[in-house]
């Protein structure tokens, strides 16, 4: 076998362990499902005939408030997805089976990456579960089989970007309640983006925040692939934001991973 | 153990990473090939910021034999073994574990390494029997042989009836015992053991005790670290003791017993007389005049403590108290270091 599929397979095999641990204690990864659908509930069912109201020509005519925020939401799953990563990611690195995995001839970034892959699993299936409430709830998309599987692809790539980072939220944090508080900050950036109202209805100063924010982009390019709104550069920039977030968190989380050499 | 086979003879490894490293023909010419699969220190030194913790080490472990690195908390010796494991890079100095150089070659002295730490290296969420099949996938056997072997090690170690349970509902002797196991499933012909018995309960020592001596019959280089003196001495062919980052003593058990003071047994009298005419009568013993108390050399043994009272009634001397001391691991630093703790 190759380096690579030496690599591969310690990182299923770090996977399945990342699983089995999660089908096991199902409570550490229920939160982070439970967490979006709440939002949704809340957002759409209670504030959402004022904001629907408020916002006026911003949401198409025909459509629902729950069709303008669902995507923002889609987006606050994959972050709080990642949110939990870290927390796990923390807490592994307080036990000493780590030091193990140090020391043994394995691919070294293996623990690292069957986190992340657990981590998009949770997310993917958190995602699935606010689509299914989102449609409960009178959300109509309009998008075909290729816009849906534009918007999956990219939804992936977010949950991949955030995770990393958040793995080194959890390397860098040095109990899991501050891994926790660390990755607060990517689960609540969301609201000063367009997924709940848009970037233009806020004050100047919040709002070119809001425009130019990486889950910005993300959110509009989603929210056009599943309602029909326009995408414009958005795809690119939102691509480009994934693909800038997921390499930096991966080098990032990789070197903390090594420091304790120095 | 006998003829079960969950340790094989060290010839023959089954990570492939392992077979190898062990086929490599290019040792370091700088140490030879005398001690390929043991251990060589020269010069090690590491610091934590200001604070010095490793002071110019020098170790040698010979392949095969059970070396003690014997020290109080704060010496160093999980530096040592975090240095000689790959997880920490030294100062300076020249490693060889297994004939290669734990910074540059370190994915080689992994897989000729087992390390059991002071802090159980096992997945509490795991159970026992998953613990070893995960290290085994690691260690990339076949799920049959894997299966296989974590069975064997499961029976070996007494954890059989355990091993559907999760790894945090094990007691202290049963999660060392898990850890040591899943440190064999590699088949490491170097194994590292960071305090193996510390915390343990008498009977879990014994254990652990038993299992290291046969690691050790199997020709496995053990290297553990321990703050025991009884410890090292039973389990180790040598010994060496580290103090503030220097090794201030090294040699067989019996050579460091020389350099240390035996065990001895305190008289406690009733008054400074008595004392006095059984300072007298005891030659070689010294007095403590404010506890009115005798310290005597004596091995602890019944036969020895009664020829002591015996040669004192003899002179009608009968002491109100009498307390004997093992040489302990204080004694063996006021005789080794030039700079004595405090006495206990």
């Amino acid at each position: 076998m190759t380096t690579l599929s030496y690599a591969v397979r310690d990182s299923a095999i770090m996977l399945r362990r990342d699983i089995r641990h999660a089908l096991r204690y199902p409570l550490m990864s229920l939160g982070s499902v439970i967490v979006p659908v709440l939002f949704l509930l809340l957002f759409a069912g209670v504030f959402g005939r004022t904001l629907r109201a408020g916002l006026g020509a911003a949401v198409p005519a025909s459509g629902g408030y729950v069709d303008y925020l669902t995507p923002g939401i889609l987006v606050m799953t994959a972050c709080s997805s990642a949110e939990t990563t870290a927390v796990n990611m923390s807490m592994d690195m307080t036990e000493g089976i780590i030091a193990r995995f140090r020391t043994m001839a394995i691919s070294r970034t293996s623990v690292l990456t069957g986190q992340v892959l657990g981590g998009l699993i949770r997310a993917m299936i958190s995602a699935i579960l606010v689509v299914a409430v989102a449609l409960a709830l009178g959300c109509r998309p309009t998008a075909t089989a290729i816009e849906w599987a534009g918007a999956t692809a990219l939804f992936a790539l977010l949950a991949l970007a955030v995770t990393w980072l958040t793995v080194s939220f959890g390397l860098l944090a040095r109990t899991p309640a501050g891994a926790n508080s660390l990755s607060l900050l990517i689960v609540v950036a969301p609201f000063v983006s367009s997924a709940f109202v848009p970037a233009a209805t806020m004050p100047a100063g919040v709002a070119w925040f809001a425009r130019n924010q990486p889950f910005t982009p993300i959110i509009q390019t989603l929210r056009g692939l599943l309602t029909g709104t326009a995408i414009g550069h958005d795809a690119i920039l939102a691509v480009a934001w994934s693909a800038a977030i997921a390499v930096a968190g991966y080098l990032w989380a990789r070197s903390l991973y090594n420091r304790n050499r120095a | 153990m006998n003829e079960s086979s969950w340790l094989r003879a060290v010839d023959r490894p089954v990570c492939p990473a392992a077979a190898d490293a062990a086929s490599a023909q290019d040792p370091p010419r700088a140490f030879g090939n005398a001690a390929r699969l043991g251990i060589k220190v020269r010069g090690l030194r590491k610091s934590f910021g200001d604070m010095v913790v490793l002071d110019s080490v020098d170790l040698d472990v010979e392949q095969g034999t059970v070396f003690a690195l014997l020290g109080p908390n704060g010496a160093g010796k999980t530096t040592v073994v975090r240095i000689l494991s790959t997880l920490l890079n030294p100062d300076g100095g020249a490693v060889r574990v297994g004939g290669f150089d734990p910074v540059r070659e370190a994915g080689r002295v992994r897989s000729v390494i087992g390390v059991t730490g002071q802090f159980s290296a096992v997945d509490n969420l795991l159970t026992g029997a998953e613990n070893l099949m995960l290290i085994a996938g690691l260690c990339h056997l076949e799920r049959q042989a894997a299966r296989r072997k974590a069975d064997e090690l499961l029976r070996r170690f007494d954890l059989a009836d355990a091993a559907t349970r999760t790894a945090a509902t094990y007691s202290g002797g049963m999660r060392r015992r898990l850890d040591l196991a899943m440190t064999l499933v590699g088949e490491p012909r170097v194994i590292f053991l960071d305090e193996p018995t510390a915390g343990l309960d008498p009977r879990s020592r014994r254990t652990m005790w038993q299992i290291v001596r046969e690691l050790a019959d199997y020709g496995i280089t053990l290297f553990l670290t321990t703050q025991d003196l009884d410890e090292a001495d039973r389990l180790a062919g040598r010994i060496a003791v580290l103090d503030r980052g220097r090794i201030v003593a090294e040699g067989t058990p019996g050579e460091l017993k020389q350099r240390i003071p035996g065990a001895h047994a305190r008289l406690y009298f009733a008054d400074a007389g008595a004392l006095e005419r059984a300072a007298g009568v005891l030659t070689g013993s010294s007095r403590d005049n404010d506890a009115l108390a005798l310290r005597v050399p004596a091995d602890g043994t019944p036969a020895s403590l009664t020829a002591l009272l015996a040669s004192l009634d003899r002179h009608d001397l009968r002491p109100e108290r009498i307390t004997v001391q093992a040489c302990d691991l204080d004694d063996v630093f006021l005789a080794l270091t030039a700079d004595p703790r405090q006495e206990t």
